[in-house]
């Protein structure tokens, strides 16, 4: 890290988010985490999908990439695995990671890749104006649903638990400051990171917003909750209802990454190696 | 039998080890300086069923597995029923008299019935049933006057040095086998001259894999399917020690955005499937095209639609590969014609795909993804041109998609301090950013959006230069034109020799490894002056004729349309050919 040097992170484009939307906050919050944190905005790269929530990597001064709806988890991953020097982070909405995505999502997880991933969780299709979600709680009524939905919603922290993530957590818009703080972990986490983010969408979501969430949230660290205790972790996680816990639920120090047990490093990272066979008398040899 | 050359095939039910015996044998063949092409037929079974492969072995290069056995190993009596009465005049059948009942009157004249106690003689040397394969091989090494030192080489290799108590029952057993003929049960006219020339027998994968590592490929990413599985088990098992992380992934969407990610690192990066996982890809693919990163797609094709005929060969991918995605984006889409080419177009394919910054699809099927053939030792020492990178010295000037007359903008990587940008699947501006979102549509987007679209598309006039127009094969003028594309050229240059060694008509063939971009003035040029033209293609539609046609608006006079799941034989071309020219 070259002078503690403290680098902008905002690029110039302004959000186009309605106001109040709750990625303003989770915006803020990775910005602070990424000053804070002194990382050089070149060897940052955000992934995101497709949704308001993916537009995000557009806002800041890092590498990135925009995609397609759902594919964060594999673009993230090809980058990572070719230049894990990189600091990965993937950033997208509920219906991107645990809708369309999620079979990234939990492969993801089980790779245990040193990647972090940021959902923005409005329980709401919000892009393509208001149906039900992955995360919309059932008898909610969206366009999608008119008489309710049906379906039971997706525990993501419940998921991440049963996929080895290593780094499993959930903030909240309303928390800007707890916000950044578990984003911020999550990053220097080694290993796969899960924050999951309460962020309403002020326009299409009448039922889950800032007022629903704020008299049911509670932090688990002020509860002395222990993160290193799976079983307690579990609980928390189906913990919901009139108390809804935020904070880290649940981390595993000292799992081998990924990237630690890839044979291919020994040759060294992927980018800085040269190119071609300098000997293929082997190859050659098993061919004849 | 032709002379100087043998087709040999063994049969048996999945499981009997019938592909290991047969690839045994196509190297004992390589390494006495034949030529060698194979083909297996095998079903969506792993035990049961019935299965078979060829091995045909040639004096002068062959590139197809050709047609009736000369040498047939039958491992069980389906094998006998199925194939004994096709076996050529003056040929040989191996059997185990105490399993296997051959209907000698069902014959052809002069074919030897070699009744060898396969099972009793393998005892002595092991308990395992596959061990009577190896009693048989060694007696076709015996049959056919093959020196056992070069076959007991290929086991040697193929067993390594850890397992010499492997290594010596296989050579008893083979001995047991070769001697048993050697008694005088029967010896074949001398089918070729043997040599100590020494070539490579590799699959159309195997090459493709191979010609990856030559290209420095750093990332390879593949969900199993056949007939590509083999790409990504040779990179498994050869990758890692030269660098490469190969990923199986949990699907193909996932597969094609890794090497998407990949790519956008600045690695070389590959993946690979066939239709069925193609069809997952589609989204990713035209990704790439709209973030203007590199990526090798091979696409090995096998009998549709849906599941299909999963080990069964067709060209019917090629409406696929051309329509992936939506909108238009450019592509480079090459067929190699044989298993040389395998190699060599992967190199191409990384250079064009680093140079275009988009993707390209290298298009197999099964019979050439999955079949050996014998080629010169590879040249791993391949060019390697990554295309135009952004001018280190000058971030502030740095645009992503700055727009250029060739339609390539100078790429940076992420790492190169300064030049950040965003690589949107969104239109987009120079710079990366969005003119989707509250820009699009407004008067000055129209504009920006027009030109990123054609600045993108103008890389097919650059790929359409650096690719090579169809070869003419054969004599200059002709009677009768073939039109190919990819693997069929094996079967169809054997045919037209033959059908012009009758001395009553010309024909020659025209073609196509690089697809498209289309060659259409060397096309037309071409074929402005054949008298009669007939494309053979292995899918319903003629999905190859229809391209040429929409490019050209020239219509073939003839179709040979091929879709049952196995490959095209010399004899099927040269039967359409006598029909459509009235030779009958």
């Amino acid at each position: 890290m070259p002078d503690e040097e403290v680098y902008e992170f905002k690029s110039g484009i302004k959000p186009m988010w309605c106001p109040g939307c709750g990625d303003y906050a989770v915006l803020n919050a990775v910005h602070k985490a990424l000053t804070n944190l002194k990382l050089e905005p070149w060897r940052v790269a955000i992934i995101s999908g497709i949704g308001c929530s993916s537009n995000l990597p557009h806002f800041l001064t890092a590498f990135g990439v925009h995609g397609i709806h759902g594919r964060v988890m594999p673009i993230a991953t090809g980058l990572k695995l070719a230049n894990p020097e990189l600091t990965v982070i993937g950033t997208g909405g509920d219906g991107d990671g645990y809708g369309i995505g999620v079979g990234h999502f939990i492969h993801a997880m089980r790779r245990n890749l040193d990647i972090t991933y940021i959902v923005m969780d409005n329980q709401i299709y919000g892009l393509t104006t208001g149906q039900a979600s992955p995360t919309s709680l059932k008898e909610m009524k969206t366009k999608s649903t008119p008489e309710g939905v049906i379906e039971n919603p997706v525990n993501p922290i419940a998921l991440a638990l049963a996929s080895g993530a290593t780094y499993i957590s959930r903030g909240f818009s309303g928390d800007p400051k707890g916000l950044a703080e578990l984003i911020e972990a999550g990053i220097k986490h080694k290993g796969f990171s899960l924050v999951d983010v309460f962020s309403p969408c002020v326009t299409y979501n009448k039922y889950n917003t800032y007022d629903y969430f704020r008299p049911k949230v509670y932090s688990l660290q002020k509860e002395n909750h222990d993160t290193k205790d799976m079983g307690a972790a579990w609980k928390k996680a189906l913990e919901w209802g009139e108390k809804i816990p935020l904070g880290i639920f649940y981390v595993a120090e000292g799992v081998p990454t990924y990237e630690d047990l890839e044979p291919a490093y020994r040759q060294g990272m992927p980018l800085k190696q040269k190119l071609g066979i300098t000997d293929p008398r082997e190859l050659i040899e098993e061919a004849m | 039998m032709k002379k100087g050359e043998v087709s040999f095939r063994i049969g048996g039910a999945a499981g009997d080890g019938v592909a290991s015996s047969a690839e045994t044998f196509a190297r004992t063949c390589t390494r006495s300086g034949l030529y060698v092409s194979t083909y297996s037929f095998y079903q969506s079974v792993i035990r049961g069923g019935h299965v078979w492969t060829q091995v045909r072995a040639s004096e002068s290069p062959v590139n197809c597995h050709g047609e009736d056995p000369d040498v047939l190993i039958c491992l069980n009596q389906d094998t006998a029923d199925f194939h004994a009465k096709n076996v050529t005049e003056g040929g040989a059948i191996i059997v185990d008299p105490n399993a296997v009942k051959v209907e000698k009157n069902e014959l052809k004249k002069g074919v030897t019935l070699v009744e060898i106690p396969l099972l009793e003689l393998s005892r002595t040397y092991s308990t395992a049933q596959i061990m009577k394969n190896t009693v048989a091989l060694g007696a076709v090494v015996g049959l056919l006057d093959m020196d056992f030192d070069v076959f007991v080489s290929v086991v040697k290799s193929q067993f390594g040095t850890k397992k010499q108590d492997v290594i010596d029952a296989n050579v008893g057993a083979a001995k047991a086998g070769h001697d048993f003929v050697a008694k005088g049960n029967g010896r074949l006219q001398h089918p070729a001259r043997y040599t100590k020339v020494r070539r490579m027998l590799v699959t159309g994968n195997e090459a493709i894999a191979m010609g990856a590592l030559a290209s420095g490929v750093k990332f390879h990413a593949q969900y199993p399917m056949t007939p590509s599985s083999s790409i990504l088990h040779y990179l498994a098992a050869h990758g890692p020690r030269h660098g490469v992380v190969v990923k199986q992934s949990e699907d193909e969407l996932a597969s094609i955005n890794m090497a998407i990610g990949a790519g956008f690192g600045g690695v070389r990066a590959m993946t690979a499937t066939s239709g069925g996982g193609f069809s997952l890809m589609v989204e990713g693919l035209g990704l790439a095209g709209m973030l203007e990163v590199p990526v090798v797609v091979v696409l090995a094709q096998r009998g549709g639609p849906s599941t299909g005929l999963p080990t069964k060969t067709e060209q019917g991918d090629l409406n696929l590969a051309m329509g992936a995605g939506q909108g238009d984006w450019p592509r480079a889409i090459i067929a190699p014609r044989n298993q040389q080419e395998c190699f060599d177009m992967t190199v191409k394919a990384f250079n064009l795909a680093d140079v275009y910054q988009t993707p390209i699809i290298l298009m197999t099927d099964l019979v050439l993804s999955e079949s050996y053939g014998t080629v010169n030792t590879f040249d791993f020492n391949v060019p390697i041109n990554r295309g135009m990178m952004a001018d280190e010295s000058k971030p502030e000037e740095f645009k992503r998609y700055l727009v250029t007359e060739s339609g390539v903008s100078p790429r940076a990587i992420p790492g190169q301090k300064g030049f950040q940008h965003i690589a949107g699947s969104d239109e987009h501006m120079e710079d990366g950013t969005l003119i989707s979102d509250v820009l699009a549509g407004l008067p000055n987007s129209l504009e920006e959006r027009v030109k990123m679209h054609d600045k993108r598309m103008r890389k097919l006039n650059g790929m359409l230069k650096d690719t090579s127009g169809p070869e003419l094969w054969g004599p200059e003028r002709a009677d009768l034109t073939l039109v190919s594309w990819g693997s069929t050229q094996g079967p169809l240059r054997e045919a037209i020799s033959r059908v012009n060694a009758e001395n009553r008509i010309k024909v020659n063939s025209l073609e196509y490894c690089y697809v498209f971009p289309f060659h259409t003035d060397e096309t037309k040029n071409i074929l402005k002056s054949a008298s009669l033209t007939m494309a053979v293609e292995g899918n319903y539609t003629g999905q190859f004729a229809r391209l040429l046609r929409a490019e050209t608006s020239i219509e073939m006079n003839h179709h040979l349309h091929k879709y049952d799941g196995e490959p095209f034989e010399p004899r099927h071309i040269v039967s359409k050919i006598k029909e459509v020219m009235k030779l009958a």
